[in-house]
């Protein structure tokens, strides 16, 4: 542990990742103060259904990104059919890059510019997911002195993405969907 | 150091950007930092150079290089009647307003391969507004502007396009409009008889003068607040009193200081009337 307090934490998952959100973001205790930005793969239309899914039963603010938008805390997923990425002004951006693994939004890009954004004072987590999306991302951010943890492979309903995150060597802590939560709420007090 | 080399890399970045400006006026200054750097990542695999500042030297020393790196730095990727919805309240709301005026100046800015473009060609021409259309498709990137002009996409983005255009109230057959050959939809000549195609940069560029509509969906989001803002006063110089503004569907004119010679008139698709010069 590099021991540097994370100030940005950024969550990707693809099948099998919203059950793993529904034992984590629920946990999040109000007042929780870094924002937490999260790109689950959907398909390319439909607008605000993962932040209306976790709204009702979450303690933090729960929103879908508008570009321009200055990080806040709490929870924030990238909008289907958009790159999501963080700006060196602390913002929010969205693009229309290229699918990434056929997917937009996809995981890599989230990543990636956190790492260029927030080098060892970003946190990623990547989970449960039946592509590739995310391990290079994860990878970068790992080289950038970032903390990453993967989801334990046995307990995700799709291992593809988190064993893709292990071999390209960006795990740093391999943790069931519990012990992320904890975790994040340790988190969250030790900010405090 | 992890954080040193994370430094050196917006460093040579800036002076990349710096360099295209100064040796072939293409000012990239402007973008936002994320999706500019991650272009330039893929750059540097796909032309084989390991660090930027191995980039800059061929990109400054060989104008083919600079044309094969454009290629990353400004394509973007849409579809036919990306946004259904949008389409639809274009086609119900926004076209018979058009067609109050003898003849109609549309831009297009920032046309790139031509998804927008064709799609609201065919939309004029479904409501009866095309022959008496004049449309300027602008690109900084001249190569998509080529690629736009001749109209061909692979013929399996077309299912896609096919359910867009349906749900965008299309009133025919998307296959009316195109043939297949060489692999690829090529769409009708008819479509762009009535387009100018012409290399036209936002970043330094002027605008066109009395248009009716402008769509610029998806190229606001690449670029800084005050590229944004100067983009904007080039559609607002542009535009006539009650002339449309189309933007993405996450863009918006709300922080802009033009924000108030519109009125709003589909919020939800980001479609707005100029009503105050």
């Amino acid at each position: 542990m590099s021991g540097v307090r994370p100030e940005c934490v950024v969550v990707g998952g693809s099948a099998g990742a919203l059950e793993v959100l529904n034992a984590v973001f629920p946990a999040l205790p109000r007042g929780f103060p870094l924002p937490v930005l999260t790109v689950i793969h959907q398909p390319e239309h439909g607008s605000g259904v993962l932040a209306r899914l976790f709204r009702g039963k979450c303690e933090v603010d729960v929103s879908e990104a508008e570009h321009g938008q200055p990080l806040t805390p709490g929870i924030c997923f990238g909008p289907a059919g958009y790159h999501l990425a963080v700006e060196p002004t602390r913002t929010l951006s969205l693009s229309l890059g290229p699918p990434v693994w056929f997917s937009r939004p996809a995981i890599d890009v989230l990543f990636e510019s956190a790492a260029w954004t927030f080098g060892s004072r970003s946190l990623a987590i990547l989970l449960s997911g039946a592509s590739e999306d995310g391990a290079r991302g994860l990878a970068t951010l790992r080289a950038a002195g970032g903390v990453t943890w993967v989801q334990e492979p046995s307990t995700a309903l799709a291992r593809t993405m988190p064993e893709a995150g292990l071999r390209l060597g960006g795990g740093q802590e391999i943790l069931s969907p519990g012990q992320m939560a904890a975790r994040l709420r340790g988190l969250g007090t030790e900010a405090t | 150091m992890e954080a040193g080399e994370n430094e050196v890399v917006e460093l040579e970045l800036r002076l990349l950007l710096e360099g295209i400006h100064e040796r072939y006026h293409y000012d990239f200054r402007g973008y936002t930092s994320s999706s500019l750097r991650r272009r330039v990542t893929r750059a540097l695999e796909q032309l084989g150079c390991a660090t930027i500042s191995r980039l800059q030297e061929q990109v400054l020393r060989d104008e083919n290089v600079f044309a094969q790196l454009l290629q990353f730095l400004t394509v973007q990727v849409s579809d036919l009647f990306r946004d259904p919805s949008y389409w639809k309240a274009l086609r119900d709301q926004v076209t018979p307003m058009l067609g109050t005026w003898p003849s109609l100046k549309l831009w297009v800015a920032g046309v790139a391969t031509g998804e927008e473009l064709y799609s609201l060609a065919i939309l004029l021409q479904e409501e009866g507004l095309l022959e008496r259309s004049l449309i300027y498709a602008t690109d900084v990137n001249a190569e998509a502007l080529r690629s736009a002009e001749k109209g061909i996409f692979a013929l399996d983005r077309l299912r896609g396009f096919s359910e867009n255009y349906f749900q965008a109230g299309g009133t025919r057959s998307l296959s009316d409009y195109y043939t297949a050959a060489y692999g690829g939809a090529v769409f009708s000549r008819r479509l762009i008889e009535h387009v100018v195609f012409s290399d036209h940069d936002l970043a330094t560029d002027s605008s066109f003068s009395e248009t009716q509509l402008v769509s610029c969906r998806n190229v606001l989001i690449y670029f800084t607040p005050p590229l944004q803002e100067r983009a904007l006063g080039l559609f607002s110089d542009s535009l006539v009193h009650g002339g449309y503004l189309c933007l993405g569907s996450r863009e918006t004119i709300r922080f802009s200081s033009v924000a108030e010679d519109y009125e709003e008139v589909v919020p939800e698709d980001r479609i707005y009337r100029r009503v105050r010069r």
